[in-house]
C-alpha cells in the first residue's frame, strides 16, 4: 500500500514513465494502485503504449534516393578527409 | 590519420548505418539540414574512430557523434535565436479529446482506429513539427532507444530538464496529432458534423 492515494491528472502524468519502468519504486507502485481502480486511467494507459508504438515507425523509409548517392560518394571520398 | 584498414572500417560502418543516421539527422535537425549534419558527423567520427574501442558498438557510436554534433550547432544557434515560446500543453490529453469529440461514432475501437489513419510519413510529419528541444529527447528515447540519463548525458542537460522535456514532447506530440487529424480530415469533429 502507498501513502496516498493519487489523482487520475497525476497518474496520467507519470504512464509514459511507468512504460518505460522510469519512475521510482513508490512513484510507480502508486501508478500501479490507481490503475487496479481506474478503468478510464487503463485505457489511458493502452493508447500511451500505442502511441508509443507510433513514434517507433516514424524513421520508416527516410532516405531519398539522391541523398543516399550523395552520402554514399561523400563516404566513399572519407579516405581524402584529414 | 587513420590507417587505411581503419578508414575503410569505418567507411563500411557508415555505408551500413546510412538509412538510420540519416533519419536521426532529419529528426533532429529537419529536413533541410539533416544531409550536411551526417556529413559533419562522419567526419568527427573520422577524427575519434580511434577512440572506439568495440567495433561492434558502431552503430550506437556513430549516433551519439551525430548527437553531439547537433547539439553543438544548436548551442551556437540559441546564442541569438530566441526562445520559441511554447504555450501550456500540461493538461492536453489525446486519449481524452477523442473520447470527447467522438470522431468516428460508429466505432467500437475509437483510439485504434484514430492511429490507423496515420502513415509513417504522417507521423513523420507531425513529429519534425515539434521545436527541436522537445522533439529531440523524444527521438532519442523513443525512435532510438537512448535511456533517459544518456539522453541528459548527450545534450548536457540536467536529468530532470530532460524528464521534463520528455513529458512536454510527448503531450505537445499528441496536441500536434490531434491537430493534423483535423487539417487532414482524419476526423469528423461533432461541431462540423451537427452543422450538416
Amino acid at each position: 500500500m502507498v501513502d496516498r492515494m493519487i489523482s487520475c491528472v497525476e497518474a496520467v502524468r507519470h504512464l509514459w514513465e511507468f512504460l518505460d519502468q522510469g519512475l521510482p519504486d513508490d512513484a510507480n507502485q502508486a501508478v500501479e494502485e490507481h490503475l487496479a481502480r481506474c478503468v478510464r486511467c487503463c485505457g489511458e494507459l493502452e493508447f500511451a503504449r500505442k502511441l508509443r508504438g507510433v513514434l517507433r515507425t516514424a524513421t520508416a523509409g527516410q532516405l531519398p534516393d539522391d541523398v543516399r548517392g550523395r552520402l554514399a560518394g561523400f563516404i566513399d571520398d572519407l579516405d581524402h578527409a584529414e | 590519420m587513420l590507417t587505411a584498414s581503419d578508414t575503410a572500417a569505418l567507411q563500411q560502418l557508415a555505408r551500413d548505418e546510412l538509412p538510420g543516421l540519416y533519419g536521426l539527422a532529419r529528426h533532429l535537425a529537419g529536413p533541410n539540414e539533416a544531409e550536411d549534419l551526417v556529413q559533419e558527423a562522419l567526419l568527427r567520427a573520422c577524427e575519434s574512430f580511434g577512440s572506439l574501442r568495440e567495433h561492434r558498438a558502431g552503430a550506437r557510436w556513430l549516433r551519439v557523434i551525430l548527437t553531439n554534433v547537433w547539439r553543438d550547432r544548436v548551442r551556437k544557434e540559441t546564442r541569438t535565436a530566441r526562445e520559441v515560446p511554447v504555450d501550456d500543453v500540461e493538461a492536453f490529453s489525446l486519449y481524452r479529446v477523442l473520447v470527447d469529440e467522438d470522431p468516428y461514432p460508429y466505432s467500437d475501437t475509437l483510439h485504434l482506429d484514430f492511429l490507423g489513419a496515420f502513415t509513417d510519413g504522417d507521423v513523420d510529419t507531425v513529429l519534425l513539427r515539434l521545436p527541436p528541444r522537445y522533439r529531440a529527447p523524444l527521438v532519442l528515447r523513443y525512435v532510438e532507444g537512448f535511456a533517459t540519463r544518456q539522453i541528459a548525458q548527450l545534450l548536457e542537460l540536467p536529468l530532470g530538464t530532460v524528464l521534463s522535456q520528455l513529458h512536454r514532447g510527448r503531450k505537445l506530440f499528441e496536441r500536434a496529432m490531434w491537430d493534423y487529424a483535423d487539417e487532414c480530415g482524419f476526423v469528423a469533429r461533432r461541431d462540423a458534423a451537427r452543422s450538416v
